[in-house]
């Protein structure tokens, strides 16, 4: 029983980076339907960013984490401006390839600037090392700030989509484009916000692994990145709170198949529950099955 | 205006790579270094490279070989064996190398090993670590040579290390299951400890790149065991002693040279590694003076700590410069002979001689770490 509880809180540690990651991807399908590639080498560029900020710069977690954030907005929105905008008639596949290209252009980008290494974060200090132990079961400090932030976020985040006036602009652009351009919405705008707030979780993100795990590579947003993918779709691809469950899901599971199965085939049951979905229920566990209107 | 524009820089850009090819020069000797700059693996093929270019650089000053300079010619093979075969391929026919150091990995290593027995120009690499790298049923491949021991001894001697030394008899074994090198150390540490009177509790697996292992660990706390043993590299290796460490595993932890890097202590922190050894090339700890030598010229050329793969790349380009310099001529085939020929040869990574196997016979370091720092050394092995 311990045992289990212990990984039910790995799982959870673990789910928490996917389904902040997850969101971005969905936020972006939502209102684009584009399957943003470069979108787990932007968290992995945030926590390069905390990285620099706390070995560097010797400044404390929640600076780190902010400015992290605000570098990673300002480079998804980049992206989005250059990569993606000029593509905005043209056809899905045209967009998604260069998405792919963009991804392997910050993977290699910033090998080049940062070699291609491990480099771990500084040795963390005062209450960020702080452990509890129930018993047999040890849940640290890092664990609980993870799953924190990541709630915050979350709500900030559904605040936004939910209450605010770009928030409904954004609902509106991801329902109709043309008809939310003719309401006087300024459809350019309100994808660029999406790929703001996509790219500072995806940050906030990166900066939580770091002081987590400790270790960060050029090519760490790569597995993640499809992790968290496939999440968005166990949700439900294009729904928030869909991204949030299929997180924690898929999160969970991967520990739980590493503890009680064979950690073998950790990633093979993952992408396989991605077939599955595929195949039983394209639509994602939150998701409508709506006909493709011709 | 565009087209011609066009066309200019085409014509611009042939004569530039056509120049750039000719340019060859009867006092250069030139190599080829064919590594992992880039991709996966960029990690260890960088490293390497920093450790080829130090020693050519010692040599060069002073004076060459046989009055005549060395010239690095690099490629990178993106870490992809494919790649690795095309610009070996390269290397030989349009630059005419001499030799070819690299690549890191015992995949494309091996790949460009037909290219060249074909092309008779000799190939070495410092850390390919495989069992069948230079030798395979039909014979030793001719022109490969490897400066390393292989997966096979390390994991045996791993073994021994932990039955006899250790006095441990219940072994859980983690490890990296997208590697062969991490494969092939666990078979042999696991037949040995086996044959050896010990138990394996459990074996468990990861990939490269994975960063949680709290699975893992949550796993195997539950069982019955004394030592761990976890072939692996360090980027995955630190994390995972510290994830244990946290979770209060105490016992102690053996592996391999992948183990030796400076980022092991930043990745897992100086108090989760203690109670831990792994088997090494070369200790820091070795006061020979060609060791301490080489980490003084190491840190001021670059201002770090070399590693394993800093080191291994540093004797096999004095390696192979020594072969040059024994040789008869400078074609491929005296290179190969004279490389053949190396007895006792002095390097960084212990003095050795190459086998009629090609491979390297050396002695292995085992070191014990101490908060994190290189605490004992002992030579282990035959």
């Amino acid at each position: 029983m311990e045992q289990f509880l212990q990984q039910i809180i790995n799982g959870i540690s673990l789910g928490s980076i996917y389904a902040l990651i997850a969101l971005g991807y969905t936020m972006v399908y939502g209102i684009i339907k584009l399957i943003n590639f470069a979108h787990g080498d932007i968290y992995m560029v945030g926590a390069y960013v905390g990285y620099f900020c706390m070995t560097f710069l010797k400044l404390g977690f929640l600076p780190s984490l902010l400015i992290a954030m605000v570098f990673c907005t300002l480079l998804g929105v980049t992206v989005e401006k250059i990569a993606y905008k000029p593509l905005r008639d043209s056809t899905r596949i045209a967009v998604l390839i260069t998405a792919i290209g963009a991804s392997l252009f910050i993977e290699y980008g910033t090998m080049f600037f940062v070699k291609a290494g491990v480099r771990s974060y500084p040795d963390m200090t005062g209450l960020l090392v702080k452990q509890f132990r129930f018993g047999d079961i040890v849940l640290t400090m890092q664990q609980i700030i993870i799953v924190i932030t990541t709630v915050l976020l979350m709500i900030l985040l559904q605040f936004i989509v939910k209450k605010t006036k770009i928030g409904k602009a954004m609902r509106a652009v991801s329902m109709d484009k043309d008809a939310a351009r003719l309401m006087g919405i300024n459809v350019d705008s309100t994808i660029s916000f999406t790929f703001a707030i996509g790219s500072a979780l995806a940050g906030a993100a990166g900066v939580l692994v770091g002081i987590y795990y400790n270790s960060i590579n050029p090519l760490m947003g790569i597995m993640p990145g499809l992790k968290a993918f496939v999440a968005a779709v166990f949700g439900g691809i294009g729904i928030i709170p869909g991204a949030m469950i299929g997180g924690y899901i898929i999160g969970t599971i991967e520990v739980l198949v590493s503890g009680y199965g064979n950690s073998m085939y950790r990633d093979a049951v993952v992408f396989a529950i991605l077939i599955l979905i595929l195949i039983v229920r394209p639509a994602g566990l939150l998701g409508k099955n709506t006909r493709e209107k011709v | 205006m565009k087209r011609l524009l066009s066309i200019l820089l085409i014509v611009v850009m042939t004569t530039v790579l056509i120049s750039g090819c000719s340019g060859s020069n009867a006092n250069e000797i030139k190599i080829g270094v064919n590594y992992e700059l880039s991709g996966q693996v960029a990690t260890y093929g960088q490293s390497s490279v920093e450790g080829i270019e130090l020693a050519i650089e010692e040599i060069n000053k002073a004076g060459g070989i046989n009055g005549k300079q060395i010239k690095l010619v690099k490629v990178d093979n993106k870490s992809e064996p494919s790649e690795a075969t095309t610009v070996a391929t390269r290397l030989m026919t349009q630059d005419k190398v001499i030799a070819v150091l690299g690549p890191a990995t015992s995949g494309a290593f091996k790949a460009t090993i037909p290219v060249a027995i074909k092309n008779k120009v000799p190939v070495a690499s410092g850390s390919a670590t495989a069992d069948d790298v230079t030798v395979d049923a039909n014979g030793v491949k001719e022109y490969a040579f490897r400066i390393c021991f292989s997966d096979s001894y390390q994991g045996n001697v791993m073994a021994r290390y932990a039955l006899e030394k250790l006095s441990k008899t219940k072994a859980v074994i983690i490890a990296d299951s997208s590697s062969d090198y991490a494969k092939g150390l666990a078979a042999n540490f696991k037949s040995t400890f086996e044959a050896g009177g010990g138990k394996i509790v459990a074996e468990e697996a990861y990939i490269k790149g994975d960063t949680d292992f709290n699975a893992i660990i949550t796993k195997i706390k539950g069982m019955d065991f004394d030592v761990i043993f976890i072939p692996g590299y360090y980027e995955e290796v630190g994390l995972i002693i510290k994830q244990a460490r946290t979770q209060g595993i105490d016992v102690p932890i053996l592996g391999g040279d992948g183990f030796d890097s400076p980022k092991l202590v930043e990745l897992a922190g100086p108090e989760a590694l203690n109670n831990v050894y792994f088997s090494n090339h070369y200790s820091s700890l070795d006061e020979s003076p060609v060791v301490q030598d080489f980490i003084k010229a190491f840190k001021e050329k670059y201002n770090k700590e070399p590693d394993a793969f800093n080191a291994l790349g540093y004797d096999l380009a004095k390696f192979v410069a020594d072969g040059i310099k024994r040789a008869e001529k400078l074609t491929g085939e005296a290179v190969k002979n004279a490389l053949e020929q190396t007895r006792n040869f002095e390097g960084v990574t212990g003095t050795f001689s190459v086998d009629e196997n090609h491979n390297a016979e050396k002695a292995i370091v085992i070191i014990g770490l101490k908060d994190g720092q290189q605490d004992t050394i002992e030579r282990f092995g035959d």
